[in-house]
């Protein structure tokens, strides 16, 4: 076609504009992505490997198929006893530490002075829960002479027991530990409940609705989404609890491998004894269970989290 | 027959005032009580700490008897190593980490919140997945890679993911708060001829601050709280960030000397402390909208 030629724009055609786009894209992801195939994705391909390897930095990793699949859930009495004690603190530490977070929230929620301080209050051992210093604290606190049982003694209560010495009571004395950090997810119950039309209240009040019935009519329903999305957070977290354990127990998981949390066996086998095949074995099982209660959640989300317009 | 009415009104009125004055009182007894319940532990830590070393077994008030800094000047030079080498190491990592945390971040973030480029929904998923990735399952190839490297014992494992944006969070907290920026600002500026750089720099970067300050804040805490990664990566005692400082107390054969531990957990809770008290607003926002720690 002759008449083609004239017609070439004098600037840059379209397509053009959206090619500079592209690369300008790539251009400020290109970090990000270097990062993910160096730190990430090639760490756990390589990790997926030495999972079926026997591989103990010196040699080079030997493929034993699926064998330390095996040995964890035959022969390693202690792999299980790691996931019995991580399961229980997720299992009891999660749902207590929300329950405090959204009984904490809803009574902050209302019009009282001082709420500022109160939240702020409530807030600070969630950014220090995860430190050594109070890991070390809670050591002292719950030690045979510690804070606690002092403070019985003051009370007349003659507790000689060692809270952190005990294998019956290590466990709750870190289960007490991440409750006392509720205030990150009472921070967002706080946001979630601020979001509810106050124009719902009001209306329930006109129909002569209790404020118990409002609550569960009400606050609850609308509240769903947020207990779900602290639910997932604090699930995941909690599966991955280090440092408390690890600074409580000395390293050691113990007494009795009571304190023996799945991550501290990992770190045990990873770098005291640098099986480092078993510890990927055992990362991998984290990362799967992690995801399968991850999806559980969400597929059991539907049953009771409330979102609003059914017809979306 | 009003007059009564009107009479009886008020004094209900009256009375549920005092009741509700009463709900008041009780209620903020029960915050106080609970708020004591659960900050006793740290602020008897900082007493302690000040105390003679024999009182912090025996003495479970906040009476500041005897008080003295003899803790403090044990604690700082316990270990072989001054504790002034263990800040100075803690600082420069989290210097460090906050600068890649916000160039990186941002950087991507922008592109992710402002540009169409090929693949860009996929990236963003494997984006979000990161975020929830349990990092167990990437710290024992990240060890193998840093030790072929030549980097254990050196501060780059702890520094150098961040400038490649490892902390994925952040990427998602200021894509967020871009998003809430009218685009009309990069139309505008588009037709002014801008490249994407500058619009990013110049326009962009001034204005997402406070989900950058966020940002700066988060990476604070949680860099210097961070224990697992200087455990894994660093064995040079030298080089000890002061969270592995503190356990080297811990691990003494000689007993733990409560005291200096307890002056040297205070020190290092400081700064997070300030850090909780200046950045408050940051910080709740930050949590508010991701569900950050």
């Amino acid at each position: 076609m002759p008449t083609a030629a004239p017609v070439a724009p004098r600037k840059r055609p379209r397509s053009s504009r959206a090619a500079r786009e592209n690369r300008a894209g790539y251009g400020f992801i290109a970090p990000w992505l270097v990062g993910l195939a160096v730190f990430v994705v090639g760490p756990m391909a390589a990790s997926l490997y030495f999972a079926f390897t026997d591989y103990n930095l010196l040699q080079p990793p030997q493929f034993i198929g699926i064998q330390n699949f095996v040995q964890m859930f035959t022969e390693d009495p202690r792999y299980m006893n790691a996931v019995r004690v991580t399961l229980t603190y997720v299992a009891v530490s999660v749902p207590m530490q929300l329950l405090f977070a959204l009984l904490l929230a809803l009574l902050l929620n209302r019009a009282i002075s001082g709420v500022g301080v109160y939240r702020a209050a409530f807030y600070l051992p969630s950014l220090i829960g995860g430190s050594v210093a109070v890991a070390v604290l809670w050591r002292q606190v719950f030690g045979r002479g510690g804070l606690l049982n002092q403070a019985l003694g003051a009370l007349g209560v003659d507790a000689a027991t060692s809270w952190i010495g005990n294998p019956e009571t290590a466990l709750w004395t870190l289960v007490i530990l991440n409750v006392w950090t509720f205030g990150s997810p009472m921070v967002i119950f706080l946001a979630g409940l601020r979001q509810i039309p106050s124009s719902l209240y009001e209306a329930a009040a006109v129909d002569g609705a209790s404020p118990a019935r409002q609550f569960l009519n009400i606050t609850l329903p609308l509240l769903t989404p947020i207990v779900f999305f602290n639910i997932i957070l604090q699930t995941i977290a909690a599966f991955q609890a280090f440092v408390p354990a690890y600074i409580i127990s000395g390293g050691r998981g113990g007494p009795a491998d009571s304190t023996l949390f799945y991550t501290l066996y990992l770190y045990q086998r990873g770098f005291a004894s640098f099986d480092m095949g078993y510890a990927s074995a055992m990362a991998w099982i984290l990362l799967l269970t992690i995801a399968i209660v991850t999806a559980a959640h969400f597929l059991f989300s539907r049953y009771w989290v409330f979102y609003g317009d059914d017809e979306k | 027959m009003t007059r009564t009415t009107a009479a009886t009104s008020a004094s209900l009125r009256a009375a549920a005032r005092a009741r509700s004055r009463r709900r008041t009182i009780l209620l903020h007894s029960f915050l106080l009580l609970a708020i004591t319940l659960m900050l006793y532990p740290l602020v008897w830590l900082v007493v302690s700490s000040l105390r003679p070393n024999e009182l912090i077994f025996s003495d479970p008030t906040l009476l500041p008897s005897g008080l003295t800094l003899d803790n403090y000047i044990q604690g700082w030079s316990a270990h072989a190593v001054s504790f002034a080498v263990y800040f100075g190491n803690s600082a420069f990592v989290t210097v460090a980490a906050i600068l890649g945390n916000l160039l990186a971040c941002s950087l991507a973030a922008y592109a992710f919140a402002r540009l169409r480029f090929k693949l860009k929904t996929m990236w963003m998923a494997i984006l979000l997945g990161t975020i929830m990735l349990p990092e167990h399952v990437t710290i024992v190839p990240q060890y193998v890679l840093f030790s072929e490297l030549g980097w254990l014992n050196t501060f780059l494992p702890l520094v150098a993911p961040k400038f490649f944006a490892a902390d994925a969070f952040f990427v998602f907290l200021i894509v967020q708060f871009i998003r809430t920026l009218p685009r009309e600002l990069n139309e505008a500026a588009e037709i002014d001829g801008c490249g994407q750089f500058a619009i990013y720099r110049r326009i962009v970067l001034p204005l997402i601050v406070p989900a950058l300050a966020t940002t700066a804040i988060f990476t604070f805490i949680w860099t210097w709280n961070d224990f697992s990664r200087p455990l894994v990566f660093l064995t040079d005692a030298r080089l000890y960030t002061v969270p592995m400082a503190l356990r080297l107390f811990v691990d003494a054969q000689a007993g733990t000397n409560w005291g200096a531990l307890f002056a040297m957990s205070v020190l290092s809770l400081i700064p997070v402390f300030l850090f909780f008290i200046f950045g408050q607003r940051f910080l709740i926002r930050g949590i508010a909208t991701t569900g950050l720690k």
